[in-house]
């Protein structure tokens, strides 16, 4: 069901761990849908992203856009890191299956909300970042039940 | 090909080779209609009669109270749909519980949608229905109890004499649902007052799409699958004959080794309990611990989410099953779980293994030393365990 690329992000997972002192740090997601995740930016002055970390709580596509949406952002500029979409995840995974579109939201999510306590702490502004929602199911529609 | 430990017997089972042999003259020599007159398809109505009896022989019933269908979502779907109309006259209220399978909750979902009410009885902590909220919720109106003989997740086994002495005697009909159950536990129909029992072929080492439902005689039943006169005019279809024969020896073979199957199984799903326990931290055995399916083992791992560990199991050969969210389809966990009281974050994290007859100690050394491997790796990498360590 998962691409090649998934299984290796998920087997192999890139920039797992906590930062101390980090620049910015963002969790989002809940436990009662299953998928938390919780990223660590290390930025430096110039506002490039050094260092990156995640920790997730979560399913095989969920771990796996993790660990793609911190390579895609490690390194990066913060206006480059706001271009770091849910499809540009999705898309450097070869794909998701539809029921696991949610944990690429959840990784976008998540950046954002790192970058947005980076923000806060630091009192600037970043262009395109909006406050971020604590849960990304949150408006979501329920399923229609059919009998 | 790399060696499967195969831990989802809940799931299905392996087709026994004795099984497979029993079926296959059917396709190849006796490919007979059942319903013809000619001699060529005797052989056909032969084996249908004989396995019926065999069937009825282990429940302690008899032979004409047996129908077969295509498994049991179909007989509970059966059960339930013609009982409602059958009686509907008498009144509309039917019992459950909320950790019935979804062949048996949806069914009432689409009862309810059609003017009937559905009490969902609620469980303890460990699964179980207590016999006296099921008499409590009785109503003059009651046409139906169902309640399934164990549960598919957490194999919790049910007091189903206890239910069904409590139906017979305010002379309301009791099915159970016994598709885990059959031929892993001893059941008597007239012992346990049922009057309808749902069983599938595949859980027991015999084929898919093949199974049946028990109908007490005298109970009113409506045929559900309209078309010729098979199965005594109630379930049209020509009959699954290889399907039949498969079940019919499946059902032979798990009954003459039921004790000492149980006795073997019993014995190694409490070896893993207590490793599981001994050696992982945090977790939790879902289902009563007595009260068991000799071969279902199911744990909660706090911090983890279930579909990580399956995928990881599944690299190590071993299969087993989940009641997190993301293997249902569906936002939720497991219903089962969230009935039993765990949270969602813990319902996610849930592991089920269901041993087999060819389940030795050995598989359950590798498995649960994977596991141990596997639930430290997923552990480290959960935000929750983090915070939850830097709590302590």
């Amino acid at each position: 069901m998962y691409t090649e690329k998934v299984m290796d992000h998920f087997q192999h997972p890139r920039n797992v761990g906590e930062i101390e002192n980090p620049s910015g740090v963002g969790t989002v997601g809940n436990a009662k849908c299953g998928d938390i995740m919780r990223i660590y930016l290390d930025i430096d002055e110039n506002q490039i992203i050094r260092d990156v970390k995640f920790k997730t709580f979560g399913c095989g596509a969920a771990i796996a856009t993790s660990s793609m949406a911190t390579e895609l952002v490690k390194g990066k500029n913060i206006q480059e890191a706001m271009q770091v979409t849910n499809k540009a995840v999705m898309e450097a995974l070869d794909g998701l299956p539809p029921v696991k579109v949610h944990c690429s939201l959840l990784a976008e999510e998540a950046i954002h909300a790192a970058l947005w306590d980076y923000a806060e702490k630091n009192g600037i502004k970043i262009e395109g970042l909006e406050k971020p929602k604590s849960d990304i199911h949150e408006g979501e529609e329920e399923e229609e039940e059919d009998y | 090909m790399k060696k499967i430990i195969y831990l989802d017997n809940a799931a299905t089972t392996r087709t026994a080779p004795e099984v497979v042999d029993a079926m296959l003259p059917y396709f190849t020599e006796n490919y007979g209609n059942p319903s013809s007159i000619y001699g060529f398809a005797s052989a056909n109505k032969e084996v249908i009669a004989r396995q019926r009896e065999t069937i009825a022989d282990v429940l302690g019933a008899k032979a004409n109270e047996i129908y077969f269908t295509a498994g049991g979502t179909e007989s509970d779907n059966w059960a339930l749909t013609a009982t409602a109309e059958a009686y509907g006259a008498k009144g509309k209220h039917i019992i459950t519980s909320r950790i019935e399978h979804h062949a048996v909750l949806h069914t009432c979902a689409y009862l309810e949608k059609r003017g009937y009410e559905v009490t969902y009885l609620d469980v303890d902590e460990n699964g179980l229905v207590d016999p006296r909220k099921v008499e409590e919720a009785i109503r003059p109106d009651t046409i139906l109890i169902s309640i399934m003989a164990a549960n598919n997740e957490i194999g919790t086994i049910q007091p189903i004499r206890e239910i069904g002495e409590i139906a017979h005697t305010h002379g309301v009909l009791f099915h159970t649902d016994a598709v885990q159950a059959f031929a892993q536990i001893p059941i008597n129909v007239d012992e346990c007052h049922i009057d309808m029992l749902s069983a599938s072929g595949h859980k027991l080492n015999g084929p898919k799409g093949i199974g049946f439902l028990y109908i007490r005689k005298g109970v009113k039943i409506r045929s559900f699958i309209h078309g010729g006169a098979q199965e005594r005019k109630r379930r049209a279809g020509t009959e699954n004959v290889p399907g039949i024969a498969g079940l019919g020896k499946a059902v032979e073979l798990a009954a003459a080794t039921m004790e000492e199957r149980a006795a073997k199984e019993t014995e190694l799903r409490d070896y893993a309990i207590s490793r599981i326990e001994k050696e992982i931290p945090y977790c939790r055995l879902n289902g009563d611990r007595v009260k068991r399916l000799p071969n279902n083992i199911n744990f909660s791992f706090r911090f983890i989410e279930g579909e990580s560990m399956l995928i990881k199991l599944d690299f190590k050969g071993i299969c087993a099953s989940s009641g997190s969210a993301c293997t249902s389809g569906s936002l939720d966990p497991s219903h089962v779980l969230l009935a039993i009281g765990l949270p969602h974050e813990i319902a996610h994290g849930s592991l089920r293994m269901t041993l087999g007859a060819d389940t030795t100690k050995e598989d359950i050394d590798y498995t649960v030393d994977c596991l141990k491997e596997i639930v430290e790796e997923i552990r480290s990498m959960s935000p929750l365990y983090e915070d939850f360590i830097k709590k302590q």
